[in-house]
């Protein structure tokens, strides 16, 4: 255990970045450089203390849930789901079908797929069965899924949970067991429409949700692969180079290159030479201007990926949301399986939050190409090849949630219509009698489990619990044969003859 | 290393002449010769070359939804769903794991079939068995006295498929549950309310309520004169009476865990019986029974429970019957289970019996296990096996597709529509193997085998009904 003390700032930083990178995930913390100073630190600190802190010894329950896992209460559970329905209702306007794999895996399935990062794998005790590993992404289990059933050809949609045993921080959205939706297209196309496709999907996600501006960046393995040669990188030192390049979202390129030079021991001209291109973003303009670059139009690899890129620029365009998509060549991407496209989504901050935190940039959304992956599980080696995304809901979900809880929004937890109440005791032989009908007819109604509470009260629950309607009954109502109809909001009421009762119920639901 | 790369190599190339021969349609002897020589490639790479690699499976006890499957789902829930918003559930969500120490204690003898996670160096987890237990510990956890909750989320048993078999490992359960110190029966009533309307609404047929309760069980088993410390493993034998006859449990009782004759030949005497209100109006009245003062406190509840149902329209679904015992150790109220009529001759998945599709009961004492002060917050609640009815949804579409393939029937089908005839009775290959008739009401589309000497009779009890509702 590293002493706690004063460390140097850089080393803070790089520490922190240790806890908070996210390895090819699409969420990600907010790091900030030591020059953003204090609150940082503090941030880091507090966060390795708590781990070092030594376990409370459990004289009494601990009631908690495991470390890096939450409930969901009532209120976050109707943010999830409108997320969830807009998202999947995107997925089915495209075509997907949706798909559904096991909580766990054969371990053998999950080993050798995510490279370094195989050490964050759950494993399930050996007990005396096979062994087990809980999933660690949906693609993974896509491909095991398509080459056990020998399909040549699918569009998949698939939400679920997925488990890491990351450092979970106290930055929003880094737990351990957190859902993903993926989208993905399988099958052998003519190039760069599924891709383009997936993009427009990005796309249509990311605006039906509201959460303000956004840019998706996009690269190619090819391109990354053929720059680094191009510029000298030893080919052992192509994917740790590819991890420091990862960071430019998040360290000044000063930062990157020092790590580069000083850690990974690249030469320094070398360093240099891929400054001059990775800090390169733009339009097709950029495309067309790499692909005149004496030493990248050398390179096979890289003119291929530049070529593909062309032709999905122009796919986008005629899609409409070319302006939303940013050719960058820092993207580097994580995952070990991407073989082409590469794309990251992230919300453009604000004015005001860009002052705050000028690098906090939060992906929301990412994927590529990845045309390898089933042919692992192939006997033969058939392969089929893919493209998807993966939408970071629970970086889009707290953010939501922060919106609400800053304008003070109320969100109703229940979607009840009618309230069934009686001022009188002993009613409530009649209130079950009346509940039974309106549940009959469908209509979503609620009584106080008491045998005789008091009107107030029971006006009150629904006031709190935003109840619209309540339907009132007692001795003078049953005398005539009547129900009162009250409006909760505005107070007034009516007598309805009891057999008109559902239908005025109706009629009053379906004008507001 | 690079040997074996080698050879690999060898291997593909000559695959690659072999296939490309056999294109050109060479000559037999040329295509035989070329074989060989790929097979003696191959036998040098060694007998398990690549094997390890290709697992193709999911877990033992585990399976992928289909995109079928997934429509099928969604529909079920669908219908769930609305029926437990209806009556204004709020929904939550837990994590696949809890904390080892959650879980221990709960579950009696089935603790052994929890899968644990391996212990990697921080807190020990297992993955949840139920979701009622990871419910206790939300109320205590967050201090909870009332809600009203429902949960759709899949659980995990290390059941032995050898000893059940078609039984899964990983699937889902949809609970209903209301926590909280309320006047008496009626959120029991309405979860039975709930699973009525759930099962009417997923049309999967006929169905009935066994309904009972832990103290009317207790309570009769102490005056036939079992001994406590037999009580639960009696309580298991008893429950197997859905399954097989009264002489079997018997016995078992008798000759494998030593219970005195005459003490089971009075437990017989009550749990061969079921009926309705009257039947908890004559228990109120057993001379014996009405002794024990468990026993009262059940069989009045179940009174007033009855009284609710009855408002709620829905008696004529609900049978008291003292066979019901219901594994589960937490129970300490009401019990029920919901049981398919006429239900398809399929081992299920069901987790909950044969023939069951929905169970549940008052808990009242788990969430005080979970309380640092043992506070204790009443609840009840019920599951819905989804899985049974997955199976059944699927099973049904299945068989319309299949008439749909088969123009002839479907012409008769419609014929039948157009005609107005309320029943077809269908015979066909599978029909005549099992000696049954398929009996299908037009209207409903829904479908039973009946067996061949009971066909007349069932068809004339339907027609007899006065709208002929068939």
């Amino acid at each position: 255990m590293p002493q706690l003390g004063l460390l140097h700032g850089r080393a803070w930083a790089s520490l922190l970045g240790k806890l908070l990178r996210p390895p090819g995930a699409v969420c990600i913390g907010a790091v900030h450089s030591h020059s953003q100073g204090q609150r940082s630190m503090w941030v880091a600190e507090a966060v390795l203390v708590s781990q070092l802190k030594p376990h409370q010894e459990k004289s009494n329950f601990i009631i908690k849930t495991p470390k890096g896992t939450r409930d969901l209460t009532p209120q976050q559970m109707v943010v999830r789901e409108k997320i969830l329905d807009l998202v999947v209702s995107c997925f089915k306007r495209h075509g997907a079908k949706g798909l559904d794999t096991p909580a766990f895996e054969l371990k053998e399935v999950l080993t050798e797929k995510y490279g370094e990062d195989s050490g964050l794998i759950y494993d399930l005790q050996d007990q005396g069965g096979e062994l087990l590993s809980l999933r660690y992404d949906l693609t993974v289990p896509f491909a095991r899924y398509l080459a056990m059933n020998k399909v040549k050809k699918m569009k998949r949609y698939h939400v679920g949970k997925v488990w890491r045993r990351e450092s979970p921080t106290v930055v929003q959205g880094r737990y351990r067991e957190f859902c993903q939706c993926d989208f993905d297209i399988a099958g052998q196309f003519d190039p760069m429409i599924p891709d383009a496709e997936c993009l427009k999907i990005m796309c249509e996600i990311l605006s039906g949700l509201q959460l303000g501006d956004f840019l998706i960046k996009v690269n190619d393995r090819r391109i990354l692969d053929g720059m680094f040669a191009v510029c000298g990188v030893p080919e052992s030192k192509f994917h740790t180079i590819c991890s420091s390049i990862d960071k430019l979202g998040k360290m000044s390129w000063k930062d990157v290159r020092h790590e580069m030079v000083a850690k990974k021991g690249l030469a320094p001209e070398v360093a240099d030479r891929i400054g001059d291109y990775v800090q390169c973003h733009g339009g097709v303009s950029l495309v067309e201007q790499m692909f005149q670059d004496p030493r990248l139009s050398q390179n096979k690899q890289a003119l291929e990926g530049l070529g593909d890129l062309k032709l999905l620029f122009e796919y986008v365009t005629l899609f409409g949301i070319a302006e939303k998509i940013s050719f960058d060549l820092s993207l580097a991407r994580g995952l070990d399986y991407y073989t082409g496209v590469v794309y990251e989504a992230v919300l453009l901050p604000t004015p005001a939050q860009a002052e705050e935190e000028p690098l906090n940039v939060g992906s929301v959304a990412a994927g590529g190409r990845y045309d390898g992956l089933v042919g692992m599980f192939d006997p033969k080696g058939h392969k089929v090849p893919c493209v998807g995304l993966s939408i970071g809901v629970e970086r889009i979900f707290s953010i939501v949630e922060q919106k609400m809880k800053t304008f003070g929004e109320k969100i109703r937890t229940t979607e009840t219509q009618v309230f069934v109440a009686s001022p009188q005791k002993n009613f409530l032989q009649e209130r079950l009698k009346l509940i039974a009908e309106l549940w009959d007819a469908g209509i979503k109604a609620e009584l106080l489990y008491k045998n005789n509470p008091k009107l107030l009260t029971q006006l009150h629950y629904c006031e709190n619990m935003g109840i619209p309607l309540v339907v009132i009954v007692g001795e003078q109502e049953l005398k005539e044969g009547v129900i009162k109809l009250r409006s909760v909001a505005s107070r007034e009421e009516v007598a309805i003859k009891r057999e008109n009762l559902v239908a005025e119920i109706q009629k009053r639901l379906s004008e507001s | 290393m690079a040997e074996r790369a080698a050879l690999e190599e060898l291997v593909r190339l000559q695959g690659e002449r072999v296939r490309g021969l056999k294109q050109q349609k060479a000559s037999a002897e040329q295509i035989e010769e070329e074989v060989a020589k790929l097979l003696k490639l191959k036998a040098q790479l060694g007998p398990d070359e690549g094997k390890q690699k290709f697992v193709l499976k999911t877990p033992k006890g585990t399976r992928d939804y289909s995109p079928r499957q997934m429509a099928v789902r969604e529909k079920v829930f669908d219908v769930i769903i609305s029926c437990f918003k209806r009556h204004g559930a709020e929904v939550i969500d837990t994590p696949v794991f809890e904390l080892k120490e959650t879980l221990t204690g709960k579950y009696g003898e089935d603790s052994k079939l929890i899968y644990d996670l391996k212990d990697q160096g921080g807190e020990l987890l297992s993955l949840r068995y139920d979701l009622t237990v990871p419910f206790a510990r939300y109320l205590a956890m967050n201090k909870l006295t009332n809600i009203k909750r429902y949960h759709i989320a899949k659980v995990y048993r290390r059941d032995n498929p050898a000893m059940t078999r078609g039984r899964y490992r990983e699937f889902y359960q949809c609970d209903f549950d209301i926590a909280g110190q309320f006047d008496p029966m009626i959120p029991d009533a309405e979860c039975l309310k709930i699973m009525c309307e759930i099962l009417s609404s997923l049309q999967i047929g006929d169905f009935l309520v066994k309904v009972n309760d832990r103290r009317i069980l207790d309570g009769m088993f102490a005056i036939c004169g079992v001994p406590d410390s037999k009580f639960r493993t009696i309580c298991s034998s008893v429950d197997k009476l859905d399954k097989v006859s009264w002489e079997e449990v018997k016995n078992e009782m008798v000759g494998e865990k030593g219970l005195a004759p005459e003490v089971a030949d009075r437990i017989g005497d009550y749990v061969q019986q079921h009926g309705g209100v009257s039947l908890v109006e004559q228990l109120l009245q057993d001379p014996e029974l009405s002794q024990n003062k468990q026993a009262l406190e059940g069989l009045g509840d179940l009174k007033l429970l009855f009284e609710y149902l009855t408002l709620l329209g829905i008696a004529d679904k609900i049978s008291f019957d003292l066979s019901l015992a219901r594994g589960l150790d937490y129970y300490t109220g009401v019990i029920y289970e919901a049981v398919l009529l006429q239900s398809p001759a399929q081992a299920g998945e069901e987790p909950l019996g044969v023939g069951s599709v929905a169970a549940g009961g008052r808990y009242d004492g788990l969430v005080g296990m979970f309380d640092p002060k043992g506070r204790k917050v009443p609840c009840v609640g019920l599951s819905i096996g989804v899985e049974r009815i997955f199976s059944i949804v699927e099973q049904r579409l299945e068989a319309e597709l299949l008439y749909k393939k088969n123009p002839k029937l479907l012409n008769q089908l419609q014929y039948c529509e157009e005609a107005g005839i309320p029943l077809v009775a269908i015979i066909g290959e599978q029909e005549l193997k099992d000696g049954v008739i398929k009996l299908r009401s037009v209207a409903s589309r829904e479908e039973v085998d009946i067996r061949r000497e009971d066909l007349v009779e069932e068809i004339k009890r339907r027609t007899s009904e006065p709208l002929c509702t068939c």
